[in-house]
This record gives C-alpha cells, structure tokens and sequence, in this order.
C-alpha cells in the first residue's frame, strides 16, 4: 500500500462519490456543478496513474468548455434555484437504469478484470509515446471520430437553420394552449 | 523532512508573489490610467504617492460586512469566489521566472496553465447563477459566451509556440526561444494577448461586467471580502497572462547577466505587458457582444491556425 495506492483509492472515492451527487440531487444546476468534481477527480485518476498530458487535456476540455457549455445551456432555459420536483423521474425508469447499469458494470468488469494482473505498476506515460500511440497505432479511429464531430457539428447548424422558417410560417402551431 | 521543508517554502513564497504582485500591477493600473488622463490618482494613503492604497483598499474590504442575498443558493454563492481565485493561485505555480526560479517544474506547464486558467470562468458562472439576479444572470451567459470563444484562439496561439520549440514545458520554451521568434511568431502573439485580455474580461472586452447596461454583471450581488476575492482574481490574472506572455513570446529570462537576473528580466517583460494591458483599458471603447465573437471567429481564430500552419511549414523545413 503505497502513497499512490491511497491517491487513486481517494480520487476513485471522489469520482464516485460526486458522479452519485451529479444524478441523484434535484437541484439542475448542482448536478452539473457536481459533473464538474466528477470529471476534475477523473483527470485526478488520470495524474496518478501517470498520463499527465491526458489529465491536463480532461481538465482543458471537459471542465473548462464542456461543462461550460452545460452551465452555459441550462442558464438559457429556467434553471430555477432549490430543488426542482419535475426532474425527477418514475419508480419505472429508476428500475430500469438501475438494471442497465448494473448490466454495464459487469460487462466492463468482466472484460477488465481478466486483464488485471497481480501487482499493478505505474508507468509515466510520456507526451511522445502518446503522440505516437495516437497519430499511429491509432490515427484512423481518431480521424473518423474528429469526421463524427465534424458531422455532428454541420447537422447540428443545418437543423438550426432549417427549422426557423417553418416557425416563422406558422406562428400558431407553437403554443398549443393558445397563449403563444 | 527536508522536502517537507522545501515544499513548504515554495509554496509560502508562491503564495507572496500571488498577494504582492496583483497589488503591484493594481497600483500601477490606478496610477498610469491616472496620468494618462491628466489626473493624479491616488495620492494620500501611506504618504508617498499613495503607495499604500490598495492595502487601504483591502483593509476597507476585510471590514464590509458579508451580505448573502436571501434568494440566493447560499452554498454556490459562497463558494464562487474561490472557484474564481484559486486557479490562477495554482498557474502561478507553473510559471518559471528563471530556470532555478520556479514552484513546481512541470513536463508540460504550457497545458498545465491553460487547463488551470480555463477552470476559473466555472468561477464567474456559479456567482452569476447563484446571485438569483437577472443582470448577475446576463453578465454570466456573455462571459461564459466570451471566454468559450477566445479560449480557442489562445490553445491555437500556444501550440504553435509548442511546435516550435518541440516542447509543452515552458522552461524548455524558453529555452528553445530564438530572436527570430518576434519575427515568426509575432501574429500569434498578437492573437495570445487579444484573447487573454478577453479572457481575463478587461476592456475592451468587459462587455459581461458592462456597467452601464448590467451594473457589474456576475459580480452585482457580492462585497465585502467576496467582491475584493473577484478582482483579486482579475488582477492575478493580469499577471499570469503576463508572465506566460513574457515567457512564451519574449524569452523569458534571455537578456543581459542572465544567469543571476534571468528571475528579473522575466519580471520586467512581464510588467511591460501589464502596462500594456492597462493601456488598452484606457486606449479603447468596449466592443460590442456581436463585435466581439466577430473578432474572435472571424479574425483571430482564422489568424491563429494560419500562424500554426506557419510554424508547422517552418518546423518541418528547418528539420
């Protein structure tokens, strides 16, 4: 049991810990605040496991402009202050997650656990390996994942410019209360 | 024990360069803008010239009382300042003055202090939600809108630094820096310190703290000790985004003795760009919200790729 051990064992708690607070809590904004920890403590597991460069690019991407985004997004809609009831969700659909995640645990269990040998050892994974891994090893499954952003991203902009004017067109179909 | 000791000292005096050199770059913001337009500036506290004026300042604070609105989230509001302050407390850190001269030498602190800087808007945007007040609101969403825009420019900006030097540790930067870089490099140095103004949301870029349409948006709802936390922030900023600059684009330590004074020729480098921080605050009106993403998506993120794509060419070619 070394001082790494009881890092990683301190920043798994962490991660856990917030990712529970992130879907359990009824305040919309806190479980995006707690996203923010989750997220923070997994580049955490990241440093101590010794992919610096990877716990800094999860730091610079998911908690400095993804979950930006998120805040950024819900500060649009009504994101009210106190718990909110309507975010809950039925006894039904708590079953259900709960059966689907209990299903993905013991997929990733059962793929990882066979890997995991007796002792493990951490190696500090250098910017250089990582640059050769990712533009070698694995260049085709980065550039056809940058290709899935990428269309992701003109889709995105196409349905934005494509619904405008069908609204414009029929003012009346937006509120179907009348208030409109 | 020794370590114990050393980790204690550095950290002790990274945090004396957080506490001092703010104030000194707040002073010399009050006096220089003063004397740019023709006034004074603060002349009484501490006798000489004022010297003394923002500690008067920060004693004022200390004593204000510390006001939580009644429909604010309680915790959230209270918690933002530290969220805001604390990263640019840890980029600190990274930051080499000298070879010798630096808390923690870090393989890759280019990335470290761009990763670290871009946690302090989640800052701005708690204060902005929890104040439960539509301005704090509004001046949240435009820094949140501002700071995403200009974040990329600058990550542009710096990895073409990067690639030139083949290295992301800003001691190795340095290291590799040639005078040809003010030459080569110089669009993306203009792009750095354009996004960082903007970044750091100074005039012109002040448009989420815009006084006169939003009072002092994200910021409306604090005082006290909170309030003096924000700008604290702001300064320590200036003097992050500085020295990174001076370290980045101007060498750093290089100059004359720089063996002994390379510590002080950073800081000096740095200082010039503050003044040059505090200038444009002066020099310019505040840019519109549409003017504003306009300058970032149109001309500088444009600028900035094209600079990489330079520095790739010249990478490759020199190789």
């Amino acid at each position: 049991m070394t001082a790494l051990d009881v890092a990683f064992a301190a920043v798994g708690l962490v991660t856990a810990a917030s990712g529970l607070l992130a879907v359990t809590t009824r305040h919309v904004v806190h479980a995006a605040l707690w996203l923010v920890v989750c997220l923070g403590a997994v580049a955490g597991c990241y440093l101590v496991l010794g992919a610096e460069f990877v716990a800094l690019v999860q730091l610079l991407v998911y908690v400095g402009a993804i979950v930006v985004l998120v805040l950024f997004a819900l500060m649009l809609t009504r994101a009210p202050i106190g718990a909110n009831p309507d975010i809950s969700t039925g006894r039904l659909h708590r079953v259900l997650a709960g059966v689907l995640g209990a299903g993905v645990t013991a997929l990733l269990a059962a793929a990882l656990l066979p890997l995991a040998g007796p002792a493990v050892e951490r190696r500090d994974t250098s910017t250089t390996q990582l640059a050769e891994q990712l533009f070698g090893t694995w260049v085709w499954p980065f550039e056809v994942l940058s290709v899935l952003l990428l269309v992701a991203l003109v889709a995105a902009m196409a349905v934005s410019r494509m619904t405008r004017p069908s609204v414009a067109a029929e003012p009346a179909v937006t509120g179907e209360d009348g208030v409109a | 024990m020794n370590d114990a000791v050393e980790v204690t000292l550095r950290a002790v005096g990274v945090l004396a360069a957080f506490l001092v050199l703010p104030l000194l770059v707040g002073q010399t913001e009050h006096k220089v803008m003063a004397h740019m337009q023709g006034r004074l500036g603060p002349m009484y506290a501490g006798g000489f010239h004022g010297w003394a004026q923002l500690v008067a300042d920060g004693v004022k604070f200390v004593q204000k009382e510390d006001i939580t609105p009644a429909a604010a989230d309680q915790r959230v509001f209270r918690f933002a300042p530290a969220v805001a302050l604390v990263p640019y407390l840890v980029a600190m850190a990274a930051i080499p003055l000298s070879p010798d001269v630096v808390a923690a030498d870090l393989p890759a602190s280019a990335v470290f202090v761009l990763a670290v800087t871009a946690v302090g808007i989640l800052g701005t945007l708690m204060a902005g939600w929890a104040s439960a007040n539509k301005y704090s609101l509004l001046g949240a969403m435009r820094a949140a809108a501002q700071l995403l825009s200009y974040e990329l420019p600058m990550v542009l900006a710096v990895a073409s630094i990067c690639l030139a030097a083949g290295s992301l540790s800003l001691s190795g930067i340095v290291a590799a820096w040639s005078p040809w870089w003010l030459v080569l490099q110089l669009p993306g140095a203009i792009v750095f310190l354009v996004s960082a103004v903007a970044e750091l949301q100074r005039p012109p870029f002040d448009m989420p703290v815009a006084d006169s349409e939003i009072v002092f948006g994200a910021y409306t709802e604090y005082t006290g000790l909170r309030f003096a936390f924000f700008l604290l922030s702001e300064y320590a900023g200036i003097v992050v985004m500085s020295l990174l600059f001076a370290v980045l684009y101007l060498g750093g330590w290089h100059g004359l003795a720089s063996d002994q004074l390379g510590w002080l020729w950073t800081l000096l480098k740095g200082f010039c760009i503050a003044v040059v921080v505090i200038w444009l605050r002066v020099a310019w009106p505040r840019l519109r919200e549409d003017q504003l993403q306009r300058l970032a998506w149109l001309v500088l993120v444009p600028l900035a790729l094209a600079q990489l794509a330079l520095t790739g060419v010249w990478v490759v070619v020199a190789a």
